[in-house]
């Protein structure tokens, strides 16, 4: 079996790992490989064909294939290496990390390890869906493989559940494919998808959002012949008297994006309940000595602009450590730990080193859709940032960009918290 | 599946279904010289019951004394560890526990170890120390355990799906998507009508093994005295590898209509939950149910409080052919041999009942022995449990086994093409030979892939592959 030594080994080569290999570069590190699984890079950007991508990176509207053309120009601008059609088996606490390819298993001995595998779809099995198990069932994502990549036709009578962003998109897509998109159900009382992908995708077209509705009952014997909708009540449960039948060839499912954390585990990082991804420092470090961690597995992202960003700083702060400067994320007494309440769901990093620098950055996400509410950074109790925000939703990532004060006194505070005020207005 | 070749005029053996019970039969009768087929109405064998149950060698206590059902269950039981080393199916004896909660269950107990007793297994009851020693996360409210070491479990379809292998590398056929829509006497046995891709053929055969499962009585009607199959469907939950809750098989104290909920890991790792048993009058019923699969998982979380919703992948409900209390096993007709109603523990019973019907046709024909046969079939190599040593090795004697097609039960390239040589002709069948499809993301990513390989090697444009046969297209 072959054994490669690199100072930093990139785990998936989507939109998280490119950008970090390009930081990595750009920070000084020149030995980088990145391992991507697939023939080609980009990840999940190739499936991607719709616009909207690079507003804030690249100061361009760019389909999700362009903006992976953009970063694969990038990797060869630099000759950064990328293994192709290698596929991840076991990363472990030392780093080692192992691989399969055509050409066999390959052993790499890394200095750091950076995880970027992003996320998969939660299947319909996770949110319990009663009643038949016949074709015609896919995944949001699955659906728009099949479509965008493969050139399938996959259904011409569809219904959608969970209005999540590749819900929407698809909603939109399937209309363009020919096909009749009969509705979108939503379990929650809001879409969790982005305002402007509910107007140009399901408003546009005339296509019904059903909030606080579920799809009950799935019908067919060989292929989908119906589901069954029901609203819920405020706990989320249906209400059978409204239950009604709606026929379709395809359901699509929509309904969540969980962090692919697998390899992550093996090597024994700890991870957070609410993000399904690890619990990070500031320099994007996990609890395993030198595992880093970026992009959707370490939580799930609305754009791929800030997937970019993120991913960038990890690749930095990756390339600082194989110089041996990086703060590490092992030693309890080198951070502090930021709580969070009153509605914001969780923020990353979870940890800020004390004896970390430079400014630092929150991504965060809220529990419910607040209005003229304000994000509240404290710090032994003194707000060090308050900042309003006329609305905020789940299905958007709330960004707080902390000065290099602010961000001074967060090393130096006892507790820091991230929470939510509002005015009583939901 | 391979194997085929025009059907013959007069055959000597046809058995009529393709789950667990018909792949067995077939496998034993072709230790026999002579001329076998194995028809199946679906895409697949393994396709109805044997896919769709919870997967237990049952040690044999629970059956009552002096029925086929205890007779077929010890002897399958004994048998089961033997035949998937032969044919290289999952097996693991994990041991069993039965709990009781309450002065009642520990009566229960002791009247099952009593029956344990008669029908020659042994078993011991156990303290709730002894029981959470085994199994930390039993319920606090256990106050004693049945214990079966003896009890096991095993990949219920694999062992179909190998038994038919075996079957077909030793001379057998076996035909699926025909199904035997009629059968009479006719003057050198039977004849059967059978259908596929809607042409009818007669088939005429010497004898007859019915192993139909849930349309057993259909087949057995036509020629003997009338019974009635009734289905009582099953329903479960699977979990997530991650969660593994359990190493032993868990039941609850049994009822009158079975062994009541269970918690057990699979032989690959997951974790089943259930059956629910509820008698049906459609023999199609397969749906689950949003409240029965709520009350199964509320009483296994009476076994094992500490399971959790959020590891679900997956439910499913299968059928059980249920005819009165016991197993119809034998020749209801002059050469015609049934296996019907041969619900649980039909799984552990299944090398007993198929040994025994092989050899009782073979009497009744006077069969010579088939010295060329080979007891063993060799698995599909598999990338997910090989060292990577192997893996490597692998990779280097055919680079399709270094594609990932399934990440999350790391499942190749490789593997899948050779379970279409094998058979698959489906997305599901390809799943239940080497589990692409099977895990946490539920074919989510391996479904385009799965969907171009079979395209590929079945030879048929993309739109036309399927889920599992029959009109479960995967594009429109």
């Amino acid at each position: 079996m072959e054994t490669i030594e690199k100072k930093i080994v990139i785990i998936g080569g989507g939109p998280a790992g490119l950008a970090a290999a390009v930081a990595a570069y750009d920070a000084g590190e020149r030995d980088i490989a990145v391992l991507e699984r697939d023939g080609y890079g980009g990840g999940i950007l190739n499936q991607c064909i719709h616009n909207g991508f690079g507003l804030h990176t690249f100061n361009a509207e760019l389909t999700g294939p362009e903006y992976a053309a953009r970063y694969l120009e990038l990797m060869r601008a630099r000759n950064i290496r990328i293994d192709y059609d290698t596929m991840v088996l076991s990363v472990s606490g030392d780093r080692t990390v192992t691989a399969a390819g055509p050409r066999g298993m390959v052993r790499y001995d890394a200095g750091a390890v950076i995880l970027a595998c992003g996320c998969r779809e939660r299947p319909r099995g996770a949110i319990n869906i009663a009643g038949t198990r016949p074709s015609g069932v896919f995944s949001a994502g699955t659906a728009q493989r099949m479509i965008n990549v493969d050139g399938q036709r996959i259904g011409s009578r569809v219904f959608i559940l969970g209005s999540g962003d590749i819900g929407l998109i698809m909603a939109r897509r399937m209309t363009f494919e020919g096909a009749s998109v009969a509705g979108v159900a939503e379990l929650m009382p809001y879409s969790s998808g982005l305002s402007r992908n509910i107007a140009q995708c399901l408003d546009d077209f005339g296509i019904p959002l059903m909030l606080s509705t579920t799809v009950i009952e799935i019908r067919g014997r060989d292929r989908i012949s119906s589901v069954v909708v029901a609203n819920v009540d405020e706990n989320k449960r249906p209400i059978k008297s409204t239950a009604r039948e709606i026929e379709c060839d395809t359901l699509l499912l929509s309904v969540g994006l969980l962090p692919e954390n697998e390899l992550a585990m093996g090597a024994g990082v700890s991870l957070s309940r609410v993000t399904g991804g690890a619990v990070v420092n500031d320099a994007f470090m996990t609890d395993v000595d030198g595992v880093f961690m970026c992009g959707n597995c370490l939580h799930v992202h609305d754009l791929v602009d800030y997937v970019s960003k993120e991913s960038a700083a990890c690749g930095r702060a990756a390339a600082e450590y194989v110089k041996a400067k990086a703060p590490c994320n092992t030693d309890k007494s080198d951070f502090v730990t930021i709580k969070t309440s009153g509605g914001v769901r969780y923020c990353v990093p979870q940890n800020i080193t004390r004896s970390g620098g430079g400014s630092i950055t929150l991504r965060m996400r809220v529990d419910n859709v607040y209005r003229k509410a304000r994000l509240v950074v404290c710090a032994d109790g003194a707000a060090i940032i308050n900042r309003p925000r006329p609305i905020m939703t789940p299905g958007e990532m709330e960004t707080l960009e902390l000065d290099d004060k602010a961000s001074t006194a967060v090393r130096k505070a006892e507790k820091v918290e991230v929470r939510l005020e509002t005015e009583g207005v939901k | 599946m391979k194997g085929k070749k025009e059907i013959g005029k007069t055959i000597d053996c046809a058995v009529v279904g393709g789950g667990v019970i018909g792949c067995f039969a077939a496998r034993e009768l072709s230790r026999f010289r002579g001329d076998f087929c194995l028809f199946e109405a679906e895409s697949d064998v393994a396709s109805g019951t044997t896919k769709a149950n919870s997967g237990i060698v049952h040690a044999g206590y629970d059956a009552k004394p002096h029925t086929q059902k205890s007779k077929y269950n010890v002897a399958g039981s004994l048998m089961m560890e033997k035949v998937c080393r032969e044919l290289e199916v999952p097996y693991k004896r994990n041991g069993a526990m039965v709990i009781a909660f309450d002065a009642d269950g520990r009566e229960k107990l002791t009247a099952l170890k009593a029956r344990g007793i008669e029908n020659g297994v042994q078993t011991e009851i156990i303290s709730s120390d002894a029981a959470r020693a085994k199994e930390p996360r039993l319920s606090d409210r256990v106050i004693a355990a049945l214990y079966a070491k003896s009890s096991a479990i095993v990949s219920p379809y694999e062992l179909a799906i190998a038994c038919a292998e075996n079957f077909i590398d030793n001379g057998g056929r076996v035909y699926t998507n025909t199904c035997v829509v009629g059968i009479a006497r006719h003057e050198r046995g039977y004849a059967l009508t059978v259908r596929k891709d809607g042409k009818e053929t007669t088939v005429v055969c010497r004898a007859v093994i019915n192993a139909a499962g849930l349309y057993a009585d259909e087949i057995h009607n036509a020629v003997a005295k009338p019974i009635a199959i009734r289905p009582r469907r099953g329903q479960y939950v699977l979990l997530d590898k991650s969660a593994m809750p359990v190493t032993h098989t868990v039941f609850q104290t049994p009822t009158a209509l079975g062994k009541g909920v269970l918690v057990s890991p699979t032989c690959h790792g997951n974790t089943v939950i259930g059956p629910s048993a509820e008698d049906v009058s459609d023999k199609t019923a397969l749906e689950t149910t949003a409240d029965v699969l709520d009350e199964v998982f509320r009483k296994a979380a009476l076994s094992v409080p500490s399971i959790n919703k959020r590891d679900i992948i997956t439910q499913f409900s299968g059928l059980r052919a249920v005819c009165g209390d016991d197993f119809i096993i034998g020749e209801s007709a002059d050469g015609f041999f049934d296996a019907a109603g041969v619900c649980s523990p039909g799984l552990a019973s299944s090398p007993a009942i198929g040994e025994y019907l092989a050899t009782a046709v073979a009497k009744k024909l006077g069969l010579d022995e088939n010295r060329a046969f080979d007891s063993h079939r060799a698995a599909i190599p598999c990338f997910a449990t090989a060292t990577d040593e192997e893996r490597d090795r692998l990779i280097q004697s055919d680079p399709r086994y270094g594609h990932i097609v399934c990440r999350c039960e790391t499942v190749t390239e490789a593997e899948i093409i050779e379970a279409v040589r094998r058979g698959a002709r489906d997305l599901d069948g390809v799943k239940r030979r080497v589990r692409a499809g099977m895990g946490r993301c539920q074919a989510g990513f391996c479904t385009p892939a799965m969907v171009k390989i079979l395209s590929r090697e079945l030879g048929i444009p993309e739109e036309l592959v399927t889920k599992r046969g029959g009109g479960s297209y995967m594009g429109i």
